[in-house]
């Protein structure tokens, strides 16, 4: 189980607000148009709004905002390395403070450096809010259909999802798998990461064969699974989760697009 | 000082996350050198997190686990795996070894037997399992049977020759011959060499013939701590810790009931020879 802490998937939340309930397609479809929006902005009063608008979201989700700023921290360093090279290697343009050599400071450099650390931080939170307010199971799904108009062209989008929902749905069972084997070799006095680099790599062993011959059996037993139960492909297959796209749905995508359609003629 | 002490020990799944989880409670365990103690609980009781902690394989969230009057945190794992030897829950889930010989001195070897003696070590273990250490060195254990896996198994542990031996749940999703095969192995092992056993397991019926102390949990708390006998008379913490009356309560309660002296018997067998003995038949009970 405590692999688990260390993993950044199943990041998932469960509550019931309004985003929760949300179906996962009107999620996806508006997280993508404002993330493409964002780049479409120009830099100016605009980002105040955005703001605004993921600080709506983030209150109607009902999640704490230290996920949010969780979430930030595997792209701090990234947001740091644009903020330092819009700062001193910015454009020419505007007033310029400061100047050594190649280094400077100019007022569109400062500008620069301001709304594009805004952007990462705003398409991070973005997707956080995307995220953590929807089950990995139901972004699949949504993918799935999604998807659908690729069939036309003979992509197996069925099986693409069957495949990804598996996948998914076994990571959780094979960390902690993972965990139990650990946990059993080092009962039997097995020590990891220790010696030279073979060394190292040979302890692994009693880890991985072990994992790999149970996966293989699971899938297997999983395979019968489906087949006994007569799985038989996308075929006349309904789901247990059927999606539903109602008003509140089409309101909801009406509005993101109003609200990003105003600030580009605003601003 | 006890073998094994847990002093105000809690522990707590995934702290300071949504899915937070408290496994134990507050625990205060001792058990003494040649003990035999059965654990019992449902699922999701904190038996497993309990072993986890005996082995250091987990430390606790709050309080302390004393080995040898050592803190845990201070023992290095290698000296703890010639105290502690857990068999975890589906042990032969674990194998990785192209032969079964690999596969036992895979424990001694780690602990730093030196190889001359390994093949010692693996010869008694698996005889102590009832396998036959030239008929079976060199096959794959993946190749065994069932029961012959989860026998191979635990002489893995055995191999090391553990002051404590651990089994967590040792007979699941075997058949009743192999259950009972199983049972008699760790009984005689642990005789033989006067080792300490815990018995961790949700069937009282598997427990009550091989231990003689029970500890009940119940959400990660101990609702009982005695010996077996006691357990039976104050039967209700069974039934509050979730878990079936054994058979051999039910009858016996019934006979007590009705006058017979059978206080103290623990199997049909016993019952059954009380029972004569009281009516005076003690020579027609021979099987």
């Amino acid at each position: 189980m405590e692999v688990l802490k260390a993993f950044p998937l199943g990041q998932y939340i469960p509550s019931n607000s309004f985003l929760h309930k949300l179906d996962a397609k009107a999620k996806i479809i508006a997280s993508f148009w404002l993330i493409l929006f964002i780049f479409l902005l120009r830099l100016n009063l605009s980002y105040l709004f955005i703001l605004l608008l993921i600080l709506l979201g983030i209150y109607i989700s009902s999640i704490p905002f230290k996920y949010f700023l969780k979430s930030l921290k595997p792209v701090y360093f990234l947001i740091l390395f644009t903020l330092i090279i819009h700062l001193f290697f910015g454009e020419e343009g505007g007033k310029v403070f400061w100047r050594f050599g190649i280094i400077r400071i100019t007022e569109l450099g400062i500008k620069m450096a301001i709304f594009m650390s805004l952007r990462l931080i705003f398409i991070v939170m973005i997707t956080s809010l995307l995220t953590l307010t929807t089950s990995v199971l139901e972004l699949a799904q949504a993918l799935e259909d999604l998807l659908k108009p690729l069939a036309i062209l003979k992509f197996p989008v069925h099986e693409f999802s069957m495949m990804m929902t598996i996948a998914i749905r076994f990571v959780p069972t094979l960390l902690d798998e993972t965990d139990k084997i650990i946990k059993a070799q080092k009962a039997r006095g097995a020590e990891f990461g220790k010696g030279s680099i073979v060394n190292q790599a040979k302890s692994l062993l009693p880890i991985i064969i072990p994992l790999f011959i149970n996966a293989f059996r699971r899938a297997n037993e999983l395979a019968e699974a489906m087949e006994s139960r007569c799985y038989r492909g996308a075929q006349g297959r309904t789901r247990y989760r059927n999606s539903y796209w109602s008003l509140k749905e089409s309101l909801f995508i009406t509005f993101i697009f109003c609200y990003s359609v105003l600030l580009l003629i605003m601003f | 000082m006890a073998l094994i002490s847990f002093v105000n020990v809690s522990y707590t799944y995934l702290k300071d996350t949504p899915l937070e989880k408290e496994a134990l409670d507050s625990i205060y365990l001792d058990i003494e050198k040649g003990e035999r103690v059965g654990i019992i609980g449902k699922t999701g009781s904190g038996k497993s997190t309990l072993i986890q902690l005996m082995g250091g394989l987990i430390y606790p969230t709050l309080g302390d686990v004393f080995i040898k009057g050592k803190n845990i945190k201070n023992w290095s794992s290698k000296e703890l795996c010639k105290v502690i030897g857990i068999v975890f829950q589906y042990p032969e889930y674990q194998f990785f070894a192209e032969t079964v010989f690999e596969e036992v001195a895979f424990g001694p070897h780690n602990i730093g037997i030196p190889e001359g003696k390994l093949e010692d070590c693996v010869k008694s273990a698996l005889e102590a399992v009832g396998l036959s250490f030239y008929e079976i060195r060199d096959r794959s254990p993946f190749h065994l049977s069932g029961g012959e896996k989860r026998r191979l198994a635990i002489a893995s542990i055995l191999a090391m020759e553990p002051e404590v031996l651990v089994l967590d749940e040792p007979t699941a999703n075997l058949d009743p011959k192999g259950k009972s095969e199983i049972m008699s192995y760790i009984d005689k092992w642990i005789t033989k060499n006067e080792r300490t056993l815990i018995l961790v397991s949700h069937d009282l019926d598997e427990v009550i013939r091989l231990v003689t102390r029970v500890v009940v949990l119940k959400n990660g708390q101990i609702i009982f701590d005695g010996p077996s006998e006691k357990l039976f008379i104050n039967y209700e913490k069974i039934e509050e810790a979730g878990l079936d009356i054994p058979e051999i309560v039910k009858i016996r309660k019934i006979l007590l009931e009705k006058g017979y002296p059978v206080e103290g018997a623990f199997t049909i067998h016993e019952i059954v020879e009380r029972i004569l003995a009281y009516k005076g038949y003690t020579a027609l009970w021979k099987c």
